[in-house]
This record gives structure tokens, sequence and C-alpha cells, in this order.
């Protein structure tokens, strides 16, 4: 979705101000904010291309205005309400109503070492072999979906170069709606400045984006 | 409200500033709610945070880049399976399940951003800091990189060619900093205190040796 999260290219944000010797946190709520978001994550009800959905789905003004812990704890709210673990009237009245679902794991202290070691990989086994070879110039789609996409809008219909085939994973617009995993070939296209950019373009530039295959065409 | 101290600079009037109390409610209430209704265990939020404030963090990622520096064959299986080559040394896990190492060279600055979201080596670099998660640079890094890293203090030469890569999928990139000139005959681990968190982003270089004498 062309939804505030799609950043690149846009501007009038202001400075950047990299903050020296900066904390890992800034705040206690922050902290929990993180332990909550991961502990619920742990539930296995969604996925994290669910999570990153429910984040773009904030209204932009709020995900503008908001630290990313903000966001995340907005967007988690979402999601235990979207999976019956909590009702806005829980949340509201900031304690328990009803008995809502069970997660089929709870994370436990003595779980945490092992599940953050272990991760969630995504790649995934695909029977085709890759569409596109290193070296190729392809040319990304043109669209504007209302859902889940990880093409950004600034590296939609432009002309790239293959650089690498980096191997199949979950495919995010689709297993972000529950529609399964349906893993495709990732390639990693680099494209020239002034073709993401055009005139004014700084000439010592290339971006490269991560594409799954549907997002590519051939040139 | 000490805690909500960024130091002195202009980040006290960026927007993610804003709600701190609120949220602070927001937080406790939910944390508190979750507990009550048995689906989270506090201690498990607590192991969470000690993770992530005294385990995992940059330090991981200098050493991976001082192993790179100072054993060509390691740098050469870093190139070709960074995830492999990582987890030798003990970092795996969480945002680091697909790594990926990019080499600065002489022609070649690499820079790292999410400008979707707030994709990070987290197994490499810990969280990410809260600049690289915010509109500014995930707005700017891929349209005006040399603005971005004047604002890092960093003017690389007319003629450096700048590579920006945009972690639009699972793969987690590494930059591994140019070495210092002056550090042959240095450890591992004289050179790991070489190599700072902005450096392996690309929105710094590896420090000098006088830089840390």
């Amino acid at each position: 979705m062309n939804g505030p999260h799609d950043l690149g290219g846009q501007q009038g944000f202001g400075p950047i101000a990299p903050e020296r010797n900066e904390p890992v946190f800034h705040a206690e709520w922050e902290k929990r904010a993180l332990g909550i978001t991961l502990s619920c994550g742990a539930f296995g009800a969604w996925t994290i291309d669910e999570s990153r959905h429910a984040r773009e789905c904030l209204p932009p003004a709020t995900y503008l205005s908001a630290s990313y812990y903000e966001i995340w704890t907005r967007a988690l709210e979402t999601l235990l309400k979207r999976h019956g673990f909590v009702t806005q009237a829980e949340l509201d009245a900031g304690h328990s109503l009803s008995r809502g679902r069970e997660p089929r794991t709870l994370l436990k202290a003595e779980m945490v070492a092992g599940v953050l070691a272990k991760g969630g990989p995504c790649d995934r086994p695909v029977d085709a072999p890759p569409r596109f070879a290193v070296g190729e110039r392809v040319r990304t789609k043109n669209f504007n979906p209302e859902t889940h996409t990880r093409l950004p809008r600034y590296a939609r219909a432009g002309a790239g170069v293959v650089e690498a085939v980096q191997g199949s994973f979950v495919f995010p617009d689709d297993n972000a709606h529950g529609k399964g995993e349906h893993p495709q070939w990732v390639y990693t296209v680099v494209f020239d400045g002034h073709e993401i950019w055009g005139e004014g373009a700084d000439p010592s530039l290339t971006v490269s984006i991560d594409a799954w295959e549907s997002y590519l065409e051939c040139v | 409200m000490s805690e909500h101290r960024h130091g002195d600079g202009p980040e006290h009037d960026q927007p993610h500033d804003n709600h701190f109390t609120d949220m602070e409610a927001r937080v406790k209430a939910l944390e508190s709610l979750l507990t009550e209704k048995g689906l989270i265990d506090p201690a498990a939020i607590d192991a969470i945070v000690e993770t992530y404030e005294t385990k995992v963090g940059p330090r991981n990622g200098a050493r991976v880049v001082a192993r790179a520096w100072a054993d060509a064959s390691f740098a050469e299986w870093l190139r070709r399976d960074a995830t492999a080559a990582i987890a030798s040394l003990g970092f795996t896990g969480r945002q680091g399940e697909h790594m990926r190492a990019v080499f600065n060279t002489p022609e070649t600055h690499n820079l790292v951003v999410c400008t979707l979201c707030s994709c990070y080596p987290w197994a490499v670099l810990g969280l990410p800091p809260v600049w690289y998660k915010a509109p500014p640079y995930r707005s700017r890094v891929v349209i005006d990189p040399r603005g971005v890293l004047a604002e890092f203090g960093l003017d690389l030469p007319a003629d450096k060619k700048v590579r920006v890569w945009d972690s639009t999928a699972e793969l987690r990139y590494l930059v591994v900093p140019e070495r210092p000139d002056g550090t042959e005959g240095f450890s591992e681990e004289a050179l790991a205190d070489l190599v700072t968190r902005d450096s392996m982003i690309g929105t710094g270089l590896a420090l000098s040796p006088e830089a840390v004498r």
C-alpha cells in the first residue's frame, strides 16, 4: 500500500540529528514495548509480514508523528484484537473482561535465549529455477496495491540490473494477508540514481532493492 | 522524566519525542492486561531487554569486521556466505538469519537503510538507533546520501561512488568499512576498537588509530 511508511525520496522531514552516545532505550516504556511485542510475536498467531502491514496501516498523521516503539505498540494492539486475544473494551479498561484466545506458545523467561538465537528464518525452497540471471536488465512493476508490498514506490517502473540472486523467500505480499507463504526468488536489483530520481540526481549514486521475482519484468 | 532526555541538540524537537507520557501509560496498561490474561511473562520481557542491553550490540559486528580485516580467508567467507561466517563467531538469530556483508573499497562507499520500516541486522548491531527508524533518514538517504553523510560529519570525495542498499526483503546488511591506515600488526581486539556502529551502517568510517589513542 502507498502508506506513510513508504518514505524513500520524500522530502521535508528535516535533519537526521544523530544523537551522540545514544542509549539503547530512551525510557522504561520502550523496553517494555520491545519485550511485549516480541513476546506476543512468539504466540505464532501472526507473521512478521502481517505485523509490518499492521504498522503501515496506522493513519499517516499518527505514523509520522510516532516513535518506532509507539508504532509497534499501536500495531500490536490491532493484532491482539484481530486475533482474539484482547478486546478494545479490555484495552480501555486495562484489565481482563473475558477469557479470550489462548496462544499456541507462551514465551517464558527461560525460553528467551533460545527463541532469540533461533530467530525466524524465512527462506523456503521453490521448484522453479530463477527466472532472471545475474547481469540481466529488468524493469520493476508499476502497480499501486492497497495491500502489503515490499516494492517501494520510488523503485516502481524502473529499469535496473540484477546483481545477485539471493535465494527464495516467503512472499510478503501474500503472507501478510494470511494467503500463504508462496515463496519466490529474491534478487538484488541495482538502479542508477538518474533512473530513479531523474534530473539533478547524484551522478555517483546507485540504489539497490531486494525484489521478489513477481516484482520484476523482462526489459 | 530524566529518562526522556536525549542530551543536548536539536533532536529535542524531533517528532519521535511526542506522546511520551501517553505511551508510558498505554504500555503499562497493555503489559498489566496481558499479564493478567496469562499471555505474557514479565520476566521474559526482562530477559529480552537484558539481551539487547548487555549481549547483542555493535561490539558483535565490530568483531566480525576486525576478523575480516585480520584474516583474508575469513573475509572471503564473509563475502561468500555472511550468515555462516558470522555464525562461526557465535552471532546468530533474530534479524540476523540472512546476512550479507558489503565491503567498502577505495571506489565505493556503501550505506544501508530500510525505507519501508526498520530492518536492521540485530544479531551483529543490536537494536537500531532512533534516527535509523525515523522519517528523516529513511526518506532522504536514498535520494541525497551525500547530504545525509554530511550530517554525520562525513564528506566523501566527489569521485567516490555511493551505493545505498535498501533492505526491502529479509536480507540484513553489514557494511565492512575500509581498514584504517597505520593499523598493520594490530590485534583483532585493537582493530575492533576502531569499528563504530555507524561505520557498519555506512554513516561513518572506521576510526583512525590516533582517534582512539
